[in-house]
């Protein structure tokens, strides 16, 4: 169950071996958490999350999906609640892939790819946490959604325009589920210094998946909806999503 | 099913407020009815009273909740023994409005009449007079509870086992549906109040022990904040039943006046948070500036027992995002426990509305019934402060080391581990659940989260 201050004690993570959702997950072991399912697709990354996290959460599971296929997306997410064994307070949704908009654009199987990975799949999954949790009578659901889905770029419009449509379909999905003591959390990170992200020059307000975490976790206690992190980029982007199309196309990144 | 006159589902939290969930809502006017409901429901049952428990106790993710008003029953009043029959979701207002005129008065009230019968037995509800009346179930003469595995009355002496554990049991052996409770007699319903205000907690503490016996109600207010000079004021009021002889002829025809309903009435769309630390300050200083010393002044019951209750709907004064209670009892040789709190929570920052301290007499044989003799801080918190979290954490640890606990009718947030530590008694109260509901269809948020075995 979730206390008073919104702190699980068990989660499931979809992507379970994104660093911001690790990160999370030991904010979360600090609190109360005890339990957590990790499902993603590359079983050797997956055991070495796990036994990192087992360091602090008593019982940590793997389970193996792929969300690059949307056939069995209702079995994996049953799979996930069977394994957790108990209310499920929290589900994190922190599948995705950044691509690479230069080769990807001109490749309709990977335009494909790109939007079932970002978009399609966790669309899906979020669908059936939600029917889960609605039966259960209470739990959260984290999206990691990205500012790069707020006004998308030339630059990166293919990852960006998966995440707006994710980022749309959780905050509908958030207002469907409301008085069922289920809640909906959107995260809208800027450039975070991942592996998903080495090579690639940071942009402005550049941070670490620690400062994504305790951000989201912040948020958390605070039933935030929407969760801006850094915070600044609330404002930052709400400026920018105001400018003339032709100096937008111009800034920098 | 017979009986069953509404069934929904309904987003339900505590009175903080606080992490709310879903589940059906019922509520039954006969046993057989809940025995019913016992049979099938599968996602867990609890009983719900009047919402006063400040965490998630009388709630039930995804299962069922009972709400108890269809047992709302006063029966006729034996004024040869003083007791009453009532059915377990009567309010303490209304029974307080039913037996006052006649000249009777419950043996303890909390600080709200908006609580049900079944609530006040399931938390065994305690008052300003715990130091020589103990707790609410010890008035108690007899209680009729339905559970998984029958309808039982019991009592002190029939299956003081299942009788104990229900006091205090926090609704997990069952549902309540009736009690006999014994009254205490009384001239009028004025209270004759002594006042004294401290500097310093310590002088307090050393009044309250050395002559709290001359009372029967006591009960002291602090100053969390902490003054300028680094002392904790605090504010005394100790009183008793006035007799009629000394009620003034302007008072003769008010002298077994009823607590009426909330005057006032917060409304739903009561600004952001009305409770922080500006406006702590400011309460905390007008109520020590108009609480000079006095002797013998009179004050009506509600006022002095239920302050809080003339405004319905307090609790959203502290916003959306709700609060939390703590309360801990420490053993009467621990009352440095009391000054270490009131000091990590003054260095702290974080602003507490109401602290208020108070001693109480020997505990009951409840296994989770929380009194225990020596001292109790009762504090309020608006949720926000970033390491609120953590100091309520560490008050855990100060107060389960000490031999104390903290109370269950008001935790929203308590880590599990320390349960076991704080109420050793746990697994008596295991054996009973076991014995009354095998399967485990009593259940609540609370006793998930706290992961309270049956």
């Amino acid at each position: 169950m979730n206390d008073a201050f919104g702190h699980p004690q068990s989660v499931i993570v979809l992507g379970g071996t994104s660093e911001i959702a690790r990160e999370v997950v030991t904010l979360l072991a600090a609190d109360r958490c005890r339990t957590v399912v990790l499902a993603g697709r590359d079983p050797v990354s997956l055991e070495v999350t796990a036994t990192e996290l087992r360091q602090s959460v008593a019982r940590v599971e793997v389970v193996l999906f792929d969300a690059a296929a949307t056939g069995d997306v209702d079995p994996t997410i049953t799979r996930c609640f069977e394994i957790a064994g108990e209310a499920v307070d929290l589900v994190m949704v922190a599948v995705g892939e950044l691509g690479a908009q230069e080769t990807d654009e001109a490749d309709p199987d990977r335009i494909a790819q790109m939007v079932t990975v970002n978009f399609t799949w966790p669309a899906a999954a979020l669908s059936a946490v939600g029917a889960h949790l609605t039966r259960q009578g209470h739990g959260r659901m984290v999206v990691l959604s990205s500012v790069a889905g707020h006004r998308v770029r030339r630059s990166n419009y293919l990852y960006g325009s998966a995440k707006a449509g994710l980022d749309s379909f959780a905050r509908g999905l958030g207002e469907s589920l409301r008085g069922t003591g289920v809640t909906v959390h959107v995260v809208r990170p800027g450039f975070v210094r991942t592996k998903m992200t080495a090579g690639r020059s940071p942009a402005p307000f550049a941070v670490g998946p620690e400062r994504v975490a305790s951000d989201i976790v912040r948020g958390l206690e605070h039933g935030q909806e929407v969760i801006w992190t850094p915070g600044i980029l609330k404002w930052v982007f709400s400026t920018l999503g105001c400018l003339p199309r032709a100096l937008w196309r111009r800034l920098p990144g | 099913m017979t009986g069953t006159v509404e069934a929904s589902h309904r987003q339900l939290s505590g009175w903080g407020r606080t992490a709310p969930t879903r589940a059906r809502v019922d509520r039954p006017v006969d046993a057989a009815s809940i025995a019913g409901a016992f049979r099938t429901q599968t996602g867990g049952v609890i009983a719900r009273g009047l919402g006063r428990s400040y965490g998630d106790a009388a709630q039930c993710s995804g299962g069922l909740t009972i709400e108890a008003s269809g047992f709302s029953d006063i029966g006729k009043l034996d004024d040869s023994s003083g007791t009453i029959d009532v059915g377990g979701g009567v309010s303490l207002h209304d029974l307080m409005r039913h037996i006052i005129p006649s000249g009777w008065f419950v043996a303890v009230t909390p600080g709200t009449r908006y609580v049900s019968i079944g609530g006040a037995i399931a938390a065994d509800v305690h008052g300003k007079n715990h130091h020589r009346d103990g707790s609410f179930a010890n008035h108690v003469v007899e209680l009729t509870l339905v559970t998984p595995t029958g309808t039982f009355t019991v009592s002190q002496d029939a299956d003081p086992e299942l009788f104990w554990a229900t006091a205090g049991g926090m609704g997990l052996t069952g549902v309540v549906i009736s009690a006999t409770l014994r009254l205490i007699p009384i001239e009028t319903s004025w209270i004759r109040v002594d006042s004294q205000r401290f500097a310093r907690l310590d002088d307090l503490m050393s009044t309250m022990e050395d002559s709290d016996h001359r009372y029967r109600y006591s009960v002291a207010w602090l100053d969390c904040l902490g003054h300028r000079d680094g002392n904790h004021r605090s504010v005394l009021t100790r009183g008793d039943h006035a007799p009629s002889g000394a009620i003034p002829d302007r008072l003769r025809s008010r002298s077994r006046e009823v607590p009426g309903d909330p005057r006032v009435r917060v409304p739903r769309s009561a600004p952001g948070r009305l409770v922080n630390r500006l406006s702590v300050r400011a309460l905390n200083e007008a109520w020590f500036r108009s609480s000079s010393r006095s002797v013998g002044s009179l004050h009506p019951l509600s006022g002095f027992f239920h302050p809080l209750d003339g405004v319905g709907d307090w609790n959203l004064l502290y916003g959306p995002a709700g609060f939390v209670q703590y309360q801990f009892a420490v053993p009467a040789t621990r009352g440095d426990v009391v000054a270490e709190a009131v000091g990590a929570i003054a260095s702290s920052g974080i602003p507490s509305f109401l602290a208020v301290l108070k001693r109480f007499g020997p505990g009951t044989p409840g296994p989770l019934s929380f009194s225990q003799e020596g001292w109790t801080l009762a504090l309020d918190f608006p949720l926000g402060p970033p390491g609120l979290p953590a100091l309520l954490d560490d008050l855990d640890e100060l107060v389960a080391h000490a031999g104390g606990r903290v109370y269950l009718a008001k935790d929203a947030r308590l880590r599990p581990e320390l349960l076991p530590v704080m109420y050793p008694r746990l697994p008596d109260f295991a054996a009973v659940r076991r014995r009354v509901d095998p399967v485990g269809v009593l259940a609540s948020d609370l006793s998930r989260r706290l992961g309270i075995p049956g």
